[in-house]
């Protein structure tokens, strides 16, 4: 293997080793026999990787050549070229942050001295994790990417599998198994079909690609498929609930805030390979982003697990970013740059957003895990007593994700809105103005579920006795959520930033001039805005010092919570989470269902009972695993084929090779 | 010029209760009673600000922020509000976008405070709260993509003062639909009958009134004060669709408006008086069918 570098240290040049050196930081403690020096060895390397790789990422951003390097070994498969552009660049500055925080937030996490078994081994998967997405986002061949997305998939299955005693876990990661290895089907079809197209497994130059319908028609359904899969796209998203929720939180923030944007890459990246795109794709995504969204928050609003709620709520950011993307795709083909910007500009903001309150969200999640050993919501309450210093970090996140102002969600979504009311103003038949409604009512139900998260668990008295009231994270957990909620509100308020950031990748894919852009995205009111900010900031201030004033004249008591006259209050009596939803739960009862179950109940004279209810997601467990069991009951007859003897498996690989080669002579 | 700024700044503040003191002294003529003065909301407030405070030994910061983050977010966003024929104080591209967002904010918080207190009956109100406002805000939305459409316009005041004569001529059904499903979200946005009954405190069925139980004193008049203002500030939005009366003169569009406002006051504590409060299940189908006809608007001004 020979590896051809540049010698001067170029922006490019200092990712790839920044990639290196994140994916190589977890051998060292492998070969230590001591638990602890490793860990912290790994987080050190990461940490000054990934510091070095965000100013590389930044500097591509900033325009600086993106020099392309030539993998060249003796591969069949050729020479692989690997590159950074500033699309590339853009999910890499998010990942790289993300894996300064996860790495540094599981050294007290998972620390090695209590836990070194499970340590060694989600130390140096989560390296590998972070390396391949990064691998994935700078290869430039179909191959290469394809091994890259391999290792992403197998590593983040095996950091998902450490609690595999579980048998929660074990399905997860079944379900998580199997739908990863569909959507890489799907992606062999894709690169397959580039090959034949152009004779090489290399990416074809942006805008390069012109064939004809059907073959464009596969190889985009095949994309949609393959990265919308990995993404949560709405009927692909079985996987996602199951697999966030059981992984470790830090690796959950991996998988949630950065994995799921690498299939969001993939489709962006696959979208540019083509000159001209039908005109339903920019469509479908839009429709399926809508879907996406209105479903994915409503699934989280029913939700009882802290983490599955987190995580179908990823299923709606991704549904938002593709309502971008749908909207810049089909501004794009007719020829409307205002809202091609506006979209791609949106879904871009979007994505680094929601990179950085979803981490902050699960690793805040992680915390009250670590203070409560539940993830049952319903069982929590009061917690911003025992969790003080998480509680109001939590809370930005919390209001960041709802999108509301001052913090830096909103930024997203007001390009949408741009675009929808461009169009809703001007077009003439206004479908995109829709979208408005649709974020509307998406960002109401996004307030019902945050409300609920935050209320139940840190608010009011803690409701089951039983549950430990743990102590607050220690400082190695709160530093990376401090950081990560200092960028959501640095964000919100410094909004310029944001688009000067997204500038590069909106100016090259919405095929614009730089004039044209400051022209169409400066119509967005980013400074006006920042000023309403600066004014609802001073406006609190000033009426907390009116209410201080009038609070100090008077006298100030404390007492109970008034129970309308009832005086035995018990805090099983508090609204739980459930109950909270419980309105919005009945509305969407299509989706998601409750299912109480009383247990024992006869008699004139009943014993004391239990009562149960459970959360039922219909997709998956009324739709797609009964009409996998149709197929299981089809292809029964194939499991003679998988009896456990290794020999006979390479005896399988020798036969179809042998087949294919018999075959493939003309 | 000035002095109009002036005025549109002291009206913002100071008439809100008024409207208030209005709609009970319009249920009070229905009920054959005499009723309270109109400027008893107002000796209300004064007589909070100076009282005591209680707070339950349950509640944290958030319950304490609830009340005073709602004020400020519903200020600013009544700064971005036309009042009659005067633009608003703060105009530019994109406002309606953020004079729904800030109102997300003040239910955001207003919710998180009755949770704090850990009372059933707060969380109660609180769910109810979020999810009725959750189905307004495609209605809202559906309203302002319309009137954007119609008037050629990205910000609240070009949008708001758009509404002529002519224009109720023009397009006669759509404005009807469209002021149809302001006038239910209006209703539901500020917890009046038939959505909620703000006269019953301790009924099951309650929203508003029952999520602000705990809250004593001054932290109290800040609420009620919170809730006139966004009557105010969504009555005016109401106002200019509504009854779109302009003259150009100051004085007279000035008199026009605040005339206007108390009529709506009168309209409210009318229908207050002629309908009892819907059942809870029924809630949602009205709130869903504002939003389809608000949907139809736009059907028929894209046509």
């Amino acid at each position: 293997m020979v590896f051809v570098w540049n010698i001067d240290v170029d922006p490019v040049g200092s990712l790839l080793w920044a990639i290196t050196l994140i994916g190589l930081s977890g051998l060292p403690g492998l070969l230590l026999k001591r638990p602890g020096p490793g860990q912290i060895l790994s987080v050190g390397i990461t940490a000054c990787a990934a510091l070095w790789g965000m100013v590389g990422a930044l500097r591509i951003l900033g325009g600086a050549p993106a020099t392309r390097y030539q993998l060249d070994w003796p591969l069949p498969f050729g020479p692989c070229e690997l590159s950074v552009d500033p699309l590339s660049a853009l999910f890499l500055l998010p990942l790289l942050l993300a894996a300064l925080c996860c790495s540094l937030y599981g050294l007290a996490y998972l620390p090695a001295a209590s836990q070194p078994a499970v340590e060694k081994r989600v130390t140096l998967f989560s390296g590998l994790l972070l390396a391949s997405m990064a691998l994935v986002l700078v290869a430039r061949h179909g191959v290469l990417l394809l091994v890259a997305w391999e290792i992403m998939a197998l590593s983040s299955w095996l950091l998902l599998m450490t609690d595999q005693q579980s048998l929660q876990v074990q399905r997860a990661g079944t379900v998580y198994l199997l739908a990863t290895h569909t959507g890489t089907m799907a992606l062999f079809v894709l690169f397959s079909l580039v090959k034949g197209e152009t004779g090489s497994f290399a990416f074809p130059p942006a805008h390069s690609l012109a064939l004809g319908a059907t073959v464009t028609l596969v190889m985009l359904v095949a994309a949609l498929i393959g990265f919308g899969a990995k993404a949560g796209i709405m009927p692909l998203h079985i996987w996602l609930p199951g697999a966030h929720a059981n992984a470790p939180s830090h690796v959950s923030a991996l998988m949630s805030g950065i994995m799921l944007k690498v299939g969001i890459y993939g489709i962006i990246r696959t979208v540019s390979f083509f000159q001209q795109l039908p005109v339903w794709f920019g469509w479908l995504l839009l429709l399926l982003g809508a879907v996406s969204a209105i479903t994915g928050i409503a699934l989280a609003s029913a939700q009882r697990d802290l983490k599955r709620l987190l995580a179908c709520s990823s299923i709606e950011n991704i549904g938002i970013i593709c309502i971008g993307l749908g909207m810049a795709l089909v501004g794009l083909q007719s020829g409307n740059r205002v809202l091609a910007v506006l979209g791609l500009a949106g879904a871009c903001i979007h994505i680094i957003n929601h990179a950085l309150f979803k981490p902050l969200l699960f690793l805040g999640s992680g915390a009250i895990i670590h203070a409560t050993g539940t993830r049952q919501i319903d069982r929590m309450g009061g917690l911003s007593r025992v969790l003080p210093r998480t509680a109001p970090l939590f809370l930005v996140g919390s209001l960041a994700i709802c999108g509301l102002p001052p913090l830096n969600g909103f930024v997203g979504e007001l390009f949408l809105y741009f675009g929808a009311f461009s169009d809703g103003m001007l077009a003439e038949l206004p479908v995109i103005g829709f979208v408005a409604p649709i974020l509307a009512l998406v960002g109401g139900l996004a307030v019902i579920t945050f409300v609920k998260l935050y209320g139940a668990i840190f608010l009011g008295v803690a409701r089951d006795p039983a549950i430990k009231q743990g102590h607050e994270a220690p400082l190695a957990m709160l530093l990376p959520m401090g950081l990560l909620a200092g960028l959501c509100l640095l964000a919100g308020i410094g909004a310029p930033l944001l688009l000067q950031l997204v500038a590069p990748v909106v100016i090259q894919y919405a095929g614009v001039s730089p004039l044209l852009f400051t022209q169409i995205a400066g119509a967005v009111p980013l400074q006006q805005i920042a000023l309403v900010n600066g004014l609802l900031l001073a406006g609190i201030l000033v009426v907390w010092l009116i209410w201080c004033f009038l609070v100090q004249r008077a006298p100030v008591a404390a007492s109970s919570t008034w129970g309308c006259g009832y005086l035995a209050p018990t805090p099983r009596m508090q609204y739980t989470g459930s109950a909270f939803s419980e309105l919005v739960t009945g509305l969407i009862s299509g989706l998601v269902g409750s299912q109480g179950r009383v247990s024992g109940l006869s008699g004139a004279f009943p014993a004391s009972t239990r009562f149960v209810t459970v959360t039922t997601e219909r997709i998956l467990d009324q739709m797609i695993i009964p009409s996998l069991r149709g197929v299981d009951w089809c292809l029964a007859w194939l499991r003679h084929l998988q009896h456990g003897h290794l020999h006979l498996y390479i005896l399988y690989i020798f036969a179809t090779l042998f087949v294919l080669m018999v075959w493939s002579q003309p | 010029m000035m002095m109009s700024i002036l005025f549109h700044i002291l009206l913002l503040l100071l008439m809100p209760p008024l409207l208030l003191g209005v709609i009970n002294k319009t249920k009070a003529a229905f009920a054959g009673r005499l009723g309270a003065p109109y400027f008893q909301p107002y000796y209300d407030l004064a007589k909070l600000f100076r009282k005591g405070s209680v707070f339950s030994s349950t509640t944290t910061w958030i319950f304490r922020a609830g009340p005073v983050v709602t004020l400020a977010a519903t200020l600013v966003a009544a700064l971005l509000v036309p009042l009659g024929n005067h633009p608003a104080i703060i105009s530019f591209n994109g406002d309606m976008i953020l004079f729904a967002y800030l109102f997300g904010l003040a239910r955001f918080f207003t919710t998180s405070a009755a949770l704090d207190t850990g009372s059933p009956f707060e969380g109660m109100g609180a769910a109810r709260e979020v999810t009725f406002a959750c189905l307004v805000e495609p209605t809202l939305f559906f309203i302002l993509i319309t009137l954007a459409r119609m008037s050629k316009s990205l910000s609240l005041t070009p949008m708001l003062i758009y509404p002529s004569p002519a224009v109720w001529q023009d397009a006669g059904a759509a404005m009807l639909l469209l002021v149809g499903a302001l006038f239910v979200a209006l209703l539901a946005e500020n917890c009046r009958i038939p959505f909620d009954d703000p006269n019953t405190h301790l009924e099951l069925t309650m929203i508003h009134e029952v999520m602000v139980l705990d809250h004593s004193g001054p932290a109290f008049g800040l609420i009620l004060y919170g809730a006139a203002l966004k009557l105010f500030v969504l009555g005016a939005v109401f106002v200019n669709l509504a009854l779109p009366f302009k003259s150009g003169n100051l004085l007279i569009d000035w008199i026009a408006f605040v005339a206007a406002m108390l009529l709506l006051a009168v309209l409210i504590g009318v229908v207050e008086s002629v309908m009892a409060r819907l059942r809870l299940i029924r809630i949602p189908q009205l709130l869903v069918a504002a939003t389809i006809l608000s949907a139809f608007a736009m059907l028929l001004i894209v046509r």
